[in-house]
């Protein structure tokens, strides 16, 4: 592409000379600042790791299997704090994705045009809330209501059911994984709306015609066109909510009860990696073994995330690649 | 799972047979929980508004944005972590901002799909969606720890590391949308590359590339995660980015997890400022874009 350009004029030297430097200084820059992207992924991974190897080195493998959290034994691991990620995490997606599902069913096949707009919109400022007005709305409004309804309800209706007594234990406090987890669901109910609208909207009209064309309902052309059409897109959403969940933190710092504790319940206090990180840094003076555990359960979490951020990727560009074929 | 024979009805649309009742009813249910679904989102929605409104109203006072912060009971107010945060924020996209555009430069108009390229691409969307707290602790271990001491700056490093992405990612897809033609007719010209790109197909897609930047902000400046370890936060007035400095999402967090009223009631005020800002420069993006379109 340079050369098409500048070969025709090579008959003048100096102004061909001055005019190549500034497009090669220029090519440069730009190259150099798109390797420095790279550069910068690569250490914070090295600053993890290289930060998290006093832990990963004290501990060994027990580090990844231990349920400990205990600051005055100086004993890490990072079992209680990564389970509480991912079960807080799966929580918020069973509630998130009924409710965005069916808000992109209303948004692409019931809402009439204009109302679609303005609710559709809504629903993305949802996201560019901040986070931790998620946290504070959820610690305010949330937990009295967890504490003072859904909790001791819960603990009558099934407290004793032999197997749902151990899911509703525990002091009603308010807090705790379920709480997080309803946070959590508010947070990444925006985002999966949106490519689940985009997935739907995207599919070919004539599939969409032709299925009312033979007579199905809404929720047929719904179950049995769009869905299996837009499924990899779909997933691939989903994925990338729970990725945004995984890593969130002041939402659920408020919430989530701070506690290193594993259990079935779904009222008692946990802890997630990234609420532990910025609930005990604070308290982690530099160069001690538990700032290292902190780092190394950093360290953990961006593995987590990346691997899902990139499932979710490849599910999405099969879907695009799909509507690329068939549109 | 049955499948429902679609012609079946379609023919005999007067005798509703049972086949036919269960497909509607069906329907009806799904519609109805459809309903009730987006119902639930926006009364969450409305709810979270709600709730800063109601708080937050009553400490907007002329002394919240002329006093800096203070004890319980001595009537601060948050001047200062107003300016910390806008501070904060412009720095971080000033330094966000040019790396940002120059990368989406790069991957729209030199890498397209080069290896190189769509490695950056990757990555830049894995920035992108880094848990915030780890951008923290990692700005923490690279400008913190080797200084001995939290600082503005800091903070700033961190929050662009947050906007950079969002900006690659706007700048390569508006610049994408440039027509060839203009391309060409720069070349046409005899304009360098460099010149063609900056002065022509940057300048046409220059309302897009704002658009991202104005999102990058609003994601930033609501950003607490990533200041906690890094500009940590300062009760007092200070514009000296060698220090640690106040910011708003900071303030709220430390005074939203006190037992004082008047801070709670800042903590809520403060809230409000935020989200309100946040919101104003979204919906002026939103209608902005589709204003544009049209």
């Amino acid at each position: 592409m340079d050369g098409t350009a500048e070969q025709p004029t090579q008959a003048e030297p100096p102004q061909i000379t001055r005019r190549w430097d500034g497009d090669a200084l220029f090519r440069t820059l730009v190259v150099l600042t798109g390797i420095s992207v790279l550069i910068v992924l690569g250490a914070i991974i090295t600053v993890m790791v290289t930060g998290g190897w006093k832990a990963f080195s004290t501990f060994g493998p027990g580090f990844f299997v231990t349920a400990i959290w205990n600051p005055v034994t100086q004993h890490f691991g990072a079992v209680a704090p990564v389970f509480g990620t991912l079960a807080s995490s799966f929580l918020g997606l069973v509630i998130a994705v009924p409710l965005a599902f069916g808000t992109a069913f209303w948004l692409t096949a019931l809402a009439p045009p204009a109302i679609s707009s303005v609710i559709g919109m809504a629903v993305q400022l949802l996201a560019a809330v901040p986070s931790i007005i998620f946290g504070m709305w959820g610690f305010f409004v949330l937990v009295p209501v967890m504490a003072h309804y859904v909790q001791p309800t819960a603990r009558h209706m099934f407290g004793h059911v032999p197997v749902l007594s151990a899911l509703v234990s525990g002091a009603p406090f308010g807090t705790g994984l379920l709480t997080a987890g309803l946070v959590l669901a508010v947070m990444v109910v925006p985002s999966i709306t949106a490519v689940m609208r985009d997935v739907f909207v995207s599919m070919p009209t004539v599939l969409r015609e032709s299925a009312y064309g033979l007579g199905a309902t809404r929720w047929e052309v719904m179950r049995q066109v769009v869905l299996p059409w837009s499924r990899q897109g779909v997933v691939g959403g989903i994925v990338l909510g729970m990725g945004r969940a995984m890593g969130e933190t002041m939402a659920v710092t408020f919430v989530i009860g701070d506690s290193n504790h594993i259990g079935w319940s779904l009222f008692a206090p946990a802890n997630t990696i990234a609420s532990l990180i910025a609930l005990e840094f604070p308290e982690s003076p530099a160069g001690s073994l538990k700032l290292s555990s902190l780092m190394a359960l950093g360290a953990i979490l961006m593995a987590i995330s990346f691997v899902t951020l990139w499932v979710s990727r490849i599910l999405l560009a099969r879907g695009e690649a799909r509507a690329g074929k068939r549109s | 799972m049955t499948r429902p024979v679609f012609s079946q009805a379609a023919e005999r649309p007067q005798r509703s047979s049972v086949l036919a009742l269960r497909r509607k009813m069906i329907d009806k249910l799904a519609t109805g929980m459809s309903w009730l679904a987006m119902l639930i989102v926006v009364f969450v929605l409305g709810s979270i508004l709600w709730t800063l409104l109601k708080n937050g109203l009553p400490g907007l006072t002329l002394s919240l944005f002329t006093r800096s912060m203070g004890a319980p009971g001595t009537g601060g107010g948050l001047a200062n972590a107003i300016v910390g945060s806008l501070l904060q924020t412009g720095l971080s996209i000033l330094l966000g901002a040019p790396a940002g555009l120059l990368t989406g430069i790069f991957l729209a108009e030199y890498g397209a799909d080069s290896k190189l390229a769509r490695t950056v691409r990757f990555v830049s969307d894995m920035l992108l969606s880094a848990p915030s707290i780890l951008i923290g602790l990692f700005i923490y271990m690279v400008l913190v720890e080797p200084f001995g001491h939290f600082s503005g700056f800091s903070g700033a490093a961190a929050l662009s590391l947050m906007a950079m992405p969002i900006i690659v990612r706007t700048t390569e897809d508006m610049l994408r949308l440039v027509p060839v033609s203009m391309r060409e007719a720069g070349i046409a010209l005899g304009a360098a590359k460099w010149r063609v790109i900056l002065f022509i197909c940057v300048r046409a897609a220059r309302g897009g590339i704002m658009t991202g930047v104005l999102l990058a902000i609003a994601r930033v400046a609501g950003e607490t995660a990533p200041l906690l370890f890094t500009s940590l936060g300062n009760s007092e007035w200070s514009l000296d980015m060698r220090r640690p400095m106040a910011s708003l999402p900071v303030a709220i967090y430390q005074y939203a997890g006190s037992a004082y009223q008047d801070w709670m009631q800042q903590a809520w005020t403060g809230a409000l400022l935020v989200t309100v800002g946040v919101l104003i420069i979204n919906i002026v993006v939103r209608v902005g874009i589709r204003g544009g379109r049209t």
